[in-house]
């Protein structure tokens, strides 16, 4: 789910009509003031950071002055609460409440409808009031046709001996909750608590809303970053990947750093599952060895081998790996040697000098672990291939092997470095890269297995045996190139090293130089 | 018999002229699945793999005679719009392939389904086999690999994971037992028919003698299946693997419905649940023939 900040909601709230209290965000302690002189009462300062507690971490502040604000708001800015750096903070008006309740829309998954929960006690959190006081909730599964119609609530509310004024805004309001809700495709919607105010005012005093990734693109007026759920802000190296991700539709790229921060004595690994359950059953068998994962990943949904290359990239931009471990479910459906090629070029250029095993079974698992075999001989890591007949466990375990026979050896993230580009005489687009062949280093090669190799079949040979696209450039541009990198393998160890994919990753070299730094000044305090 | 395809079902394939639609016409075709027609808004008149490709679903039915099910392989925008045309035209079942389908989309097409006493499975579905007899989807990927992976028997086999439902299949399969059906029930948050449902297809089918299934972190399903024990709606023996142990809550694990949310779906919750309704939880997959094979035999 895609989640919004408390700003975000609360304005769209306040546009659908729902009352939120008056205030404004602010990005340094003299913008504070300012609101809260323009705002001429007390204020209350909260940190834009998505944790629950944010008040026992110290994120909400109250001030009696514009000054006051401005020196809380000193100490609030920059401070990490959670895994956050508050940057942003919302300053409101402080409110005299009356009482508070709970308010919110779940997608339930039993039901298979949107359902519409409301208690007549707030504050905590929502599972702590089910414990506490069951009765006083009411869950209201909703009809996705005919929608939440305010008589229907003050029916259910009634049950509950609200009365007067009160059974009527809130009515209203839970209605138009549902609206919200329905209208940006939230997958849930918390207002926590609502509060009555002393005045007689209802007022969305938290909100806390989360859009359905699948529907985000239908939303560019929420301007969502990255339609992923995250209990945190995208990291750097995420945003990196996303944007990979983005950039090729074809199979799934998914990556998220589950520790970033971690020392050149911890038994991290690099992780690159495969499918869903596949990839959170190999997790679980890495961690029962004891490893900690640097990151997760996917890669699945028969990408090419062109994206396989690219996680595998960004999974080595961590440094202190100690190995490297690719599962999947061990029986795919898709041709796993698309896999295996992106790992050999990935592998070669890293100079892999870590251990990794790759489990790689399914279809077309012998050609692929043959691959591995055949064409990481020169690099000091040791990789070894592993098929349908061998569990996540025994894969986990044989790493862990590898690991200690490697005496625990970290790597280290080096530059990104590309050949001389300009050795390529001919050159062609594909979807996300260039292939480049060096027509004159052809003069020598006997075999010219590249167009044997090519599995889309759209090289030929030109009058002077050179390979050429046999397609028009655009045709391989739009995807006739499916970037399988079979050529480059093939010429790299049986011919003349005449042929380079060029894969860029936006980013990821200046990522690079960042963490050169950081793993330097890190690797010294271990020594 | 099997659960909800066999071979005398009648299917029909909706975005039959995709590249998607095109490659699983095939491996459908190829495996025996009665494919009576394909769909296409435009596209009437050709033919896929030896189907002829109608305009619209009605045109499809009335061409070509009834048919049951629609196995659908538009893109996730379009789904909502197939769905509906398939529930409109009376088919009882549709199969939703695609990944990321919008949540309310789906909300919507279940509501119809509903009400006109219709099913739906996926979405983000790899589909399903009852071996020896028909398949739906993709699962597999070829004909021939499906075949050899998948063998008549007496287990059935619900997965929240496609590659995972494959392999406990293979594994099955390796050691001498057969299945009645597999299905992949999908690995969103909302799903159409999630393992209890599938659990009590497999309870009403005299075929199935032990379920196999493959649960993992998120959603209320593995609690539900537990519960229908409890309550004496499901009584054959269940045997279940779940993924997620080590994951921590309120981050996705690829699946969108792979996240714990506010202390619910966790891993613990999941394998209490089940254990205390008598299910045997196994620790690798490597263990479902084994364990399986100890309640067939217990059985006879």
């Amino acid at each position: 789910m895609a989640r919004l900040f408390e700003y975000q909601a609360k304005q769209i709230l306040k546009e659908k009509g729902v009352k939120v209290p008056r205030g404004g965000v602010a990005h340094s302690p003299e913008e504070v003031r300012q609101i809260a002189t323009h705002l001429n009462s007390p204020v209350v300062l909260k940190a834009q950071v998505w944790i629950t507690g944010r008040a026992e971490k110290g994120g909400i502040l109250f001030a009696q002055t514009p000054e006051e604000a401005e020196q809380s708001a000193r100490q609030l800015f920059g401070r990490k609460i959670g895994r956050f750096i508050v940057e942003e903070i919302l300053v409101e008006e402080k409110l005299d409440i009356a009482q508070e309740f709970f308010a919110g829309l779940i997608i339930d998954d039993a039901a298979k409808k949107p359902v519409l929960v409301f208690s007549s006690v707030g504050g905590t959190g929502i599972e702590e009031i089910a414990k506490k006081n069951p009765d006083k909730i009411i869950r209201h599964p909703i009809k996705i046709s005919s929608g939440l119609k305010e008589y229907e609530v003050r029916n259910l509310l009634r049950r509950h001996s609200f009365r007067g004024k009160l059974l009527v805004k809130l009515a209203s309001t839970l209605a138009k909750l549902y609206e919200i809700a329905r209208q940006v495709e939230a997958r849930s919607l918390e207002v926590n608590p609502l509060a009555l105010t002393q005045k007689g005012e209802l007022v969305a005093v938290d909100c806390h809303l989360a859009v359905d990734d699948y529907a985000v693109f239908r939303h560019p007026e929420l301007s969502i970053e990255i339609a992923r759920e995250f209990d945190r802000p995208p990291t750097l190296l995420e945003k990196i990947a996303f944007q990979v991700e983005k950039d090729d539709y074809r199979g799934t790229f998914y990556f998220l750093q589950m520790q970033e921060d971690f020392s050149p004595e911890e038994m991290i690994i690099g992780f690159q599952g495969a499918g869903g359950g596949g990839s959170m059953m190999s997790m679980d068998a890495v961690l029962a060895q004891g490893f900690k994962l640097a990151n997760y990943c996917d890669t699945s949904g028969n990408p090419p081998a062109s994206k396989v290359y690219r996680a595998a990239r960004i999974i080595l931009s961590q440094p202190f790996l100690k190995g490297y471990f690719a599962s999947g479910s061990g029986v795919a459906s898709q041709e796993q040697y698309h896999s295996a090629r992106g790992l050999v070029k990935a592998f070669l250029e890293e100079n892999l000098t870590i251990p990794a095993v790759i489990r790689l079974g399914g279809n077309y698992e012998k050609v692929a672990i043959q691959i591995l075999q055949t064409y990481l001989t020169r690099i000091k890591g040791v990789v070894e291939g592993y098929g349908q007949a061998d569990s996540a466990e025994f894969c986990a375990a044989r790493l862990r092997e590898l690991v200690q026979e490697n005496n625990s050896q970290n790597h280290l993230v080096s530059p990104l470095v590309y050949p001389d580009l300009d050795r390529y005489t001919y050159r062609f687009a594909t979807m996300t890269g260039e292939v480049l062949i060096d027509h004159q280093a052809c003069e020598n090669c006997r075999t010219k297995g590249c167009v044997k190799a090519c599995l889309a079949e759209i090289l030929q040979l030109d009058e002077a045996g050179r390979p050429v696209l046999k397609v028009s450039s655009e045709e391989a541009r739009q995807g006739r190139c499916t970037e399988c990198l079979a050529c480059e393998i093939f010429c790299k160890f049986h011919e003349q090293d005449a042929i380079y994919i060029y894969l860029p990753i936006p980013g990821l070299a200046e990522y690079r130089q960042q963490i050169i730094a950081q793993q330097q000044a890190k690797a010294k305090e271990f020594e | 018999m099997a659960i909800l395809v066999d071979r005398e079902t009648r299917v029909i394939i909706q975005g039959i002229t995709g590249r998607e639609g095109r490659v699983r016409a095939r491996l459908m075709k190829d495996y025996g699945t009665q494919v009576v027609a394909g769909v296409t808004p435009g596209r009437g008149g050709e033919e896929v793999y030896g189907i002829p490709v109608f305009d619209s679903v009605v045109e499809a039915l009335e061409t070509r005679g009834p048919a049951e099910i629609s196995v659908i392989f538009v893109p996730a925008t379009l789904v909502k719009e197939a769905a509906l045309e398939a529930l409109a035209a009376g088919l009882k079942m549709c199969v939703l392939i695609p990944d990321r389908v919008p949540i309310y989309d789906l909300l919507e097409i279940l509501e119809v389904a509903t009400a006109k006493g219709a099913i739906c499975l996926g979405p983000n579905t790899l589909g399903m086999v009852s071996p020896g007899q028909a398949l739906l989807g993709m699962i597999g990927g070829r004909a021939e690999r499906a075949r050899e992976w998948f063998q008549p028997g007496q287990v059935g086999v619900c997965s929240r994971s496609g590659g995972m439902t494959s392999a406990i299949s293979y594994y099955l399969t390796k050691a001498g037992l057969g299945q009645s059906s597999i299905v992949h029930v999908g690995g969103d948050a909302v799903v159409g028919l999630g393992l209890p449902e599938i659990a009590q297809y497999f309870q009403e089918d005299p075929q199935t003698e032990v379920i196999a299934l493959f649960g993992e972190i998120g959603t209320t399903q593995e609690e539900r299946v537990a519960s229908l024990i409890q309550q004496g709606k499901v009584t054959k023996p269940v045997v279940a693997y779940l993924g997620g142990k080590a994951a921590k809550a309120g981050t996705r694990f690829s699946h969108a419905g792979a996240i714990i949310e506010g202390g619910r779906g966790s891993y613990e919750s999941k394998r209490d649940s089940l254990e205390k309704a008598g299910v045997r939880v196994v620790d690798s997959i490597f263990d479902f023939p084994r364990v399986v094979g100890e309640l067939l035999t217990k059985k006879k």
